[in-house]
């Protein structure tokens, strides 16, 4: 469980993010929405300690993050990062087993429990059969999945995904949303996305925090955030509300 | 670790073995393997096996060095010369040259200062409040590369002939000057470097993707980049002590090696050290063989196999 109270971060003199508080729960799925620059990226670094915050106090599972080692960090948090390129020839399962890296040793070797991890999160993630071909040959939609999957192999119960859909097809944008669901009810995972799709915020988060300009513009289940005057304000568009007759969620469609 | 890369590591150092056996045994006496005669016993022994020895120590270091510079560079091209590294310890062997002759180990520990206050110096410049950026800490190692090599230039002048002669030939890669001592030394870093970086190589893997996605997996990144400069100061320290600037043994054996078992560092540190001692070995056996009795530096001919060989590998990957 993560607790964040207050939080603000600064580059410089700019503060990026201010007063931002909210509670990431056992087998919760929050998602991130915001214009360009809202502050998103930033939030999800601070969350993982990867950007130190000027004030406030983030808590892992009660404790204050600034205590916690940062193995005993990514044992709890995984992260699914923007841009992932290497210009060494890595294999896929090479890669995805750098995600056991804090369950093993100094000079260690994975055991085959690693591997298991390793190829189950693969065949979660529609990659069965990519095992041993290079990473920098990949599609990026390939690529992002490569990632995801390395997350997932962390067995890591808090997973914080920087747009984790945004080169993927339409077919692997809802595989991941769902992934992430299954998670969560099977082993009470949680996540923090960030996705530029409302509709599919819509669908799968339990929580929206709207971000804008570096506050939360606000906070709650997607049909209370997801109102007209809401999208207007944080992205300056015009926006049409019916709900989705599947699933009965609100549905948001653009006016152009 | 899987059964291809166990016999590919042994493969090596059957291979290491026997560059070891045969560079004993040819050079401008040609001895036999068995009943040596005390003459044959003396070069063997007094000269020609220390030579080969360091000539081993001094290419499992560059080469390890090189792989571990590169993965946390994200760079495949960058190697201790790159860096200055190599550059800090030829100033601190000089200086240690024209100020501390007699001593013998002044030479090591002064490169090894050296080595570690030019990748000091190249750390602090490429470092600026939003991190570290890998292709600032290419042009600082280029910088401070050129700086101390026009130092180097100027010390040239303040020595008398006979040691010019002598430095020339050592900066531009030397081992027959190789003493029993020198072979300690050289050992013993080399070992030391290739078990630091080897403990290193799962933190490496990452960093060689980024340095956030390491930060992100659990890696203490500062702690690891501080581990690695040291080993490859001390290993590049050693080497370049004990035989000037071997070139491009940093650069081409990780990247062959790589070619072979990809890019796990568990694997491709301790396989460069044992691929660099035999590129080095066998540059040197050319060395002594090639125009013998006279000799090449060994430095020109590394260069000289490493350039095309480097320029093929490139264009095939």
């Amino acid at each position: 469980m993560l607790t964040i109270k207050e939080i603000s971060v600064s580059y410089g003199n700019r503060a990026v993010l201010r007063d931002v508080s909210f509670e990431l729960g056992d087998g919760q799925i929050i998602v991130l929405l915001g214009a360009n620059g809202a502050g998103k990226t930033t939030l999800i670094k601070a969350l993982n300690g990867t950007l130190p915050i000027s004030a406030g106090e983030i808590n892992l599972n009660e404790q204050p993050l600034t205590s916690i080692s940062r193995r005993e960090i990514a044992k709890n948090i995984a992260v699914v990062a923007q841009e992932n390129e290497t210009r060494f020839p890595v294999t896929v399962l090479e890669f995805v087993l750098s995600g056991r890296f804090v369950h093993g040793g100094a000079f260690g070797w994975e055991t085959d429990g690693d591997i298991r991890f390793a190829e189950n999160a693969l065949k979660d993630c529609d990659l069965a059969g990519y095992a041993s071909r290079l990473m920098n040959e990949l599609s990026g939609g390939e690529r992002q999945r490569v990632v995801l999957a390395r997350a997932l192999a962390t067995g890591a119960k808090i997973l914080l995904l920087d747009e984790p859909t945004a080169n993927l097809d339409l077919a692997h944008q809802a595989m991941m949303f769902r992934l992430v669901r299954e998670r969560s009810r099977s082993c009470g995972a949680s996540a923090v996305v960030i996705t530029h799709d409302l509709n599919l915020a819509a669908e799968f988060a339990d929580e929206i925090l709207l971000l804008k300009d570096g506050r939360i513009a606000a906070k709650g289940a997607p049909s209370e955030v997801l109102t007209a005057e809401n999208i207007d304000d944080v992205f300056g568009v015009k926006v049409l509300l019916d709900s989705n007759p599947a699933s009965g969620n609100v549905r948001v469609t653009n006016v152009f | 670790m899987n059964r291809r890369a166990i016999i590919i590591g042994f493969g090596l150092l059957g291979l290491l073995a026997l560059a070891l056996v045969s560079a004993a045994m040819l050079g401008a006496e040609r001895l036999p393997i068995f009943d040596l005669n005390d003459q044959q016993r003396s070069i063997l022994f007094d000269i020609r096996l220390p030579r080969i020895l360091l000539g081993a120590c001094v290419g499992a270091s560059l080469a390890v060095a090189g792989a571990g510079l590169q993965s946390l560079l994200r760079n495949p091209l960058a190697e201790p010369y790159l860096l200055g590294v190599s550059n800090g310890a030829a100033l601190g062997t000089m200086l240690a040259f024209v100020l501390f002759e007699s001593y013998e180990f002044a030479r090591p520990v002064l490169a090894f200062g050296g080595a570690a206050v030019a990748t000091l110096a190249v750390y602090r410049m490429a470092k600026s409040r939003s991190g570290m950026n890998v292709e600032r800490l290419v042009l600082s190692g280029v910088i401070v590369t050129t700086f101390l090599s026009s130092v180097i230039v100027m010390l040239t002048t303040l020595l008398d002939a006979a040691k010019l002669r002598s430095f020339t030939f050592w900066l531009l890669g030397d081992l027959s000057q190789a003493t029993q001592n020198g072979v300690y030394i050289a050992l013993g870093a080399s070992v030391i470097a290739t078990i630091i970086l080897s403990s290193q190589a799962r933190g490496l893997n990452l960093m060689m993707v980024g340095e956030r996605d390491a930060f992100d997996f659990g890696v203490e990144v500062g702690r690891v980049r501080m581990l690695v400069f040291a080993a490859s100061s001390l290993a590049v320290g050693a080497a370049v002590a004990a035989s000037g600037s071997v070139g491009y043994v940093g650069l081409i054996v990780p990247h062959l090696v790589r070619l072979t078992v990809g890019s796990d560092n568990r694997l491709v540190v301790p396989f460069s050290a044992i691929v660099g001692a035999i590129f080095v070995v066998f540059a040197d056996t050319i060395a002594r063989t090639a125009i013998a009795p006279r000799e090449l530096p060994v430095g020109a001919v590394t260069a000289l196999i490493g350039a095309p060989l480097f320029i093929y590998l490139l264009r095939k990957s």
